[in-house]
């Protein structure tokens, strides 16, 4: 455990290390924002209007005090999006999505010898493999942002057609206590996850040996590492930001 | 030239190559044989720098690699040409533009010079029709054309090739065999080739090193080997029936 911690390390320092020629680079980034941001948008879209709806009609009947006003649900879907659901419960749904993503395929290319084959040509694998998905991932605080416009909608669209609160309770709600501070919390958590999102899959995939079935073994100990490693970094940020 | 000086390499305490000396000349198609297990993938990878020896030195003309600067590392690595076992073509990457990457990466040339360079290689290496397909398109005789293709684009002073005739059918096999002994002619380079085929030994092998247990057992050309006393290298050449006649009737000559 010590020494593979010591060797994720060991990689990221490498990943900024010799440069591979920008207009190499240039495509494998516009490659790589494709398959990791603009091909999850789709999933990310589904799941945060719906679990948006979920929360808030699971908020509405909770609320079972007549003096509680109603615009209490969407105060409490606004809150538990913006805090949790979209940066935090997200970042897991992606650790599935893009971080088996980049395991499986770089994995690929190390049992096929594809990675052997970069290097005998002299280049530096790491930085040729790793850097474009660090920066195909600076745009995933955006899949995060439409995250939560689509978290919040769905829980709108639930409580206002389900009819446990009117429009107007509704938006009133969305705008009680509102915090800005709690949207850049929620953007600085996001940053880190995105930085974590493209380096673990990437050193589990980069570091496993045997074959085709080992590439799939790689990929749910990422996923299960990348989660493990979301949950704590979320905490220590929460604890550090919000205390 | 590239010379060998009493090199070893373990894992986790396993001796896997012990003291292997040796010198393979520009210009010639050099063969590592030996059974599987014997370490010749271990042997080729250490001479590419893929892994570290625990010690011993490699020499690339009078160099020793361990003794070369990052820089120098870099622009040798530019100077080898690699032939893997599967090929380890960019599954993403077209056949043309696989045979570009390596120029596309290293020099500063115009994408139509590299494409017309690659074109030149691959009707070099009669790949014919194949440029826009994507290598799980093209069979495995075709692959192993590519991967020659891609690693003599840069006009390397090294090849290397790892078994470049496995799961290919006799007359392909022959035919990959040939066509990498007529590059080493053609571009006076030093190529060093991994195989346990003795098709290759009789056909190309104009340096035979028989490795046994990651020792060296045996070292000579592919006359030597019909000549060989040899207990072991006979026993692995000479192990089917077509081959014992064959040196038979060498001998009876």
């Amino acid at each position: 455990m010590l020494s593979n911690i010591g060797k994720y390390f060991i990689m990221l320092q490498s990943v900024f290390g010799k440069f591979t020629k920008w207009r190499i680079l240039k495509q494998l980034i516009f490659k790589d924002i494709e398959s990791l941001i603009i091909g999850s948008l789709g999933i990310v879209s589904f799941i945060s209007f719906f679990v948006g709806g979920v929360v808030s009609i699971q908020t509405a009947l909770n609320l079972e005090n007549p003096l509680l006003p109603k615009n209490l649900i969407a105060f409490a879907t606004r809150q538990s999006i913006i805090l949790e659901f979209a940066p935090t419960f997200i970042s897991i749904i992606m650790a599935g999505k893009v971080g088996s993503y980049i395991t499986s395929s770089i994995g690929t290319m190390k049992v096929t010898e594809q990675i052997d084959a970069l290097e005998v040509m002299g280049i530096n694998t790491y930085n040729y493999l790793i850097f474009p998905k660090i920066v195909a991932l600076l745009l995933y605080p955006l899949v995060i942002c439409i995250s939560m416009f689509l978290g919040i909608l769905g829980g709108y669209i639930a409580c206002v057609y389900g009819g446990f609160s009117t429009s107007g309770e509704f938006i009133e709600g969305i705008q009680l206590d509102f915090i800005p501070f709690h949207i850049t919390y929620a953007f600085i958590k996001t940053s880190f996850f995105a930085f974590i999102l493209a380096t673990i899959p990437s050193f589990h995939g980069y570091f496993m040996t045997g074959g085709a079935l080992d590439v799939g073994k790689a990929s749910t100990v990422s996923f299960v590492w990348t989660s493990v490693v979301i949950i704590l970094l979320n905490y220590f940020i929460t604890q550090l930001l919000l205390t | 030239m590239i010379k060998v000086d009493n090199i070893s390499k373990s894992f986790e305490g396993s001796e896997v190559l012990k003291g292997i000396s040796t010198v393979f000349e520009k210009g010639k198609t050099n063969l590592i044989i030996g059974q599987s297990g014997s370490g010749k993938t271990v042997f080729l990878k250490c001479l590419l720098g893929l892994f570290e020896t625990n010690s011993g030195q490699i020499f690339f003309e009078r160099t020793p690699i361990d003794e070369m600067s990052f820089k120098e590392r870099t622009i040798l690595r530019q100077e080898i040409g690699m032939v893997f076992q599967g090929s380890a073509l960019f599954d993403s990457m077209t056949v043309e533009e696989n045979i570009m990457f390596p120029m596309q990466m290293f020099t500063k040339k115009e994408n139509e010079e590299i494409r017309e360079r690659a074109n030149e290689v691959i009707e070099r290496v009669n790949l014919i029709n194949a440029n826009e397909k994507y290598p799980d398109e093209i069979s495995g005789g075709m692959k192993k054309r590519v991967a020659i293709a891609r690693a003599i684009v840069m006009n390397p002073k090294y090849l290397f090739c790892d078994e470049p005739n496995s799961g290919l059918d006799p007359k392909t096999a022959i035919l990959i065999d040939n066509l990498i002994n007529e590059i080493t002619e053609e571009y006076n380079i030093t190529t060093v080739i991994n195989t346990h085929d003795m098709n290759s030994v009789m056909e190309i092998g104009e340096k035979i090193v028989f490795l046994l247990n990651g020792k060296k057992a045996w070292e000579g050309t592919k006359k030597d080997i019909f000549n060989t006393e040899n207990q072991a290298v006979s026993n692995f050449v000479y192990s089917s029936d077509l081959f014992k006649k064959v040196r038979e009737m060498y001998l009876k000559k």
